[in-house]
């Protein structure tokens, strides 16, 4: 029977969490890296045994570990992430041109068909590539040299490239989402960039429909339906179905369209996932109640899920990069929190249950099918 | 023989316990006390993995939140081709490497 792994970045070490195919009885270990800010790990689709994990600190700046036995033994590879050629300014907070500075890796996207190949999404926004296994990482700089970027300002958790899509179908179109810069595609490899944010509108910003500077918390894409993508903004859930070039709202009637994850069902492209937060300043539950909403439309109509999930004085955000699907059947959906409990149902969210309670404040979840 | 103690996060990442001993030699011009810049050079040379951790890769400038004592002193923002003291070009005194209380 086939297993799964969960692999869980968290501010203070990393975990792996194991189960057989039924996803019933699991196995916990780590942390790995103690203290350190695991802010994301990944593995190859093309490997399950090759992971690779984020790892930062405040005192000792960003590593990069990779493990080629899936998480027993890791080895530090390549740290040397700078900005290629003129490094320019973007906007401070306050206005101000402010040259780019790195501060670490919020994200690590392999490559679907081989080990080798990583981007990496740092903070300050640029996109990195490895093609030895992270040993050197080189810029793909059209993107922080796209003619906007000097307008680009960064949102409240630093001006950070989080999210990496590597479209399943479309040879060398990449997208990318930068808090708070917004989203954008190439269909080069990352040789040129398009700014993707038509249908976008965010009260945060002057012009509510810029060409650039919304805060885009994540992206989601099913591979059977490359074209689709859908969005959590800092407010509002959007769907595009021509690959960003327009954008439309399906917040519908959830109880806050503020939050920071999306997912998409491994099997139901229409199926999706949020877990809706109170407000921009207050980033917990709405009435202290947990639950993750699907909408099996596409967006639009969403129902409530809350069988297993706390739905009294319950506290915690969950931030974008820690929910996660895996592609067994039924398909299994994993979320992290801030209070350090990953939750996880085995059957599409109808019921929810805790695989571990009391982990570090939860940056990450990503899952894993084993052969 | 330059005695070098680690915070326990960076020997963790160098897979070592206890001090570093490493083997530094001052300017090939003179045979004058080394300095930290020289033992920072050894010591990442060794441990390749502390790359960047202590000091930054390209402008060789400590990390904002990494501290330098020996001899009691607070080395840290002495100028990296400043002499270490004796005691600790002799392995007399340890050159100790920290993390900052601030950093985490």
């Amino acid at each position: 029977m086939s297993g799964v792994r969960v692999l869980v970045g968290t501010r203070k070490g990393a975990f792996t969490l194991t189960s057989d195919g039924t996803r019933g009885n699991w196995t916990v270990d780590g942390p790995h890296f103690g203290g350190w800010e695991i802010y994301h790990m990944a593995g190859s689709p093309a490997d399950t045994d090759r992971l690779y994990m984020s790892q930062s600190s405040g005192w000792f700046g960003q590593l990069i570990q990779r493990s080629d036995d899936g998480g027993r033994n890791w080895r530090t590879v390549g740290n040397d992430f700078a900005y290629q050629g003129d490094v320019g300014e973007h906007l401070w907070y306050d206005g101000t041109p402010r040259p780019w500075e790195f501060k670490r890796i919020w994200h690590i996207e392999p490559s679907r068909d081989d080990p080798d190949t990583v981007y990496a999404g740092a903070e300050d926004a640029a996109l990195y590539l490895t093609t030895d296994g992270g040993e050197k990482w080189t810029e793909l700089t059209a993107l922080r040299t796209h003619p906007t970027g000097p307008s680009w300002q960064p949102g409240a958790g630093g001006m950070c490239l989080h999210t990496i899509i590597l479209d399943p179908v479309h040879q060398g179109r990449i997208y990318v989402a930068i808090s708070a810069a917004g989203a954008f595609r190439s269909d080069d490899a990352g040789a040129s960039w398009l700014p993707i944010n038509k249908g976008l509108r965010s009260g945060e910003i002057p012009d509510q429909d810029s060409e650039v500077g919304h805060c885009v918390h994540h992206i989601t894409q099913h591979p059977s339906r490359p074209d689709t993508l859908y969005m959590q903004k800092h407010w509002d859930v959007l769907r595009t179905d021509d690959a960003g070039a327009n954008w439309r709202e399906v917040s519908g009637e959830l109880p806050s369209d503020f939050g920071f994850p999306i997912a998409v069902h491994a099997h139901e492209p229409e199926t999706i996932y949020v877990v809706p937060i109170k407000s921009d300043s207050e980033h917990y539950p709405p009435e202290g109640k947990l639950r993750v909403y699907r909408s099996r439309t596409g967006g639009g109509d969403w129902e409530p899920l809350t069988n297993g999930l706390p739905q009294s004085d319950c506290y915690v955000n969950i931030y974008r990069d820690a929910m996660a699907v895996d592609t067994l059947d039924p398909c299994g959906i994993y979320f992290g929190t801030t209070g350090g409990q990953v939750y996880h149902s085995a059957d599409g969210g109808d019921s929810w249950a805790p695989i571990v309670r009391d982990l570090p404040a939860v940056l990450s979840v990503e899952v894993q099918v084993l052969p | 023989m330059i005695r070098v103690v680690l915070p326990a996060h960076l020997k963790n990442l160098a897979h070592v316990t206890g001090e570093v001993k490493l083997e530094v030699t001052g300017p090939a011009d003179a045979a004058g006390p080394v300095t930290q810049r020289q033992v920072l050079d050894v010591l990442e040379a060794r441990y390749p993995m502390l790359l960047g951790t202590i000091r930054d890769r390209h402008s060789g400038a400590r990390r904002a939140f990494v501290r330098f004592y020996a001899c009691e002193e607070d080395l840290s923002n002495e100028s990296p081709d400043a002499p270490l003291p004796q005691e600790v070009c002799t392995g007399k005194e340890p050159y100790i490497i920290l993390g900052a209380m601030a950093g985490g």
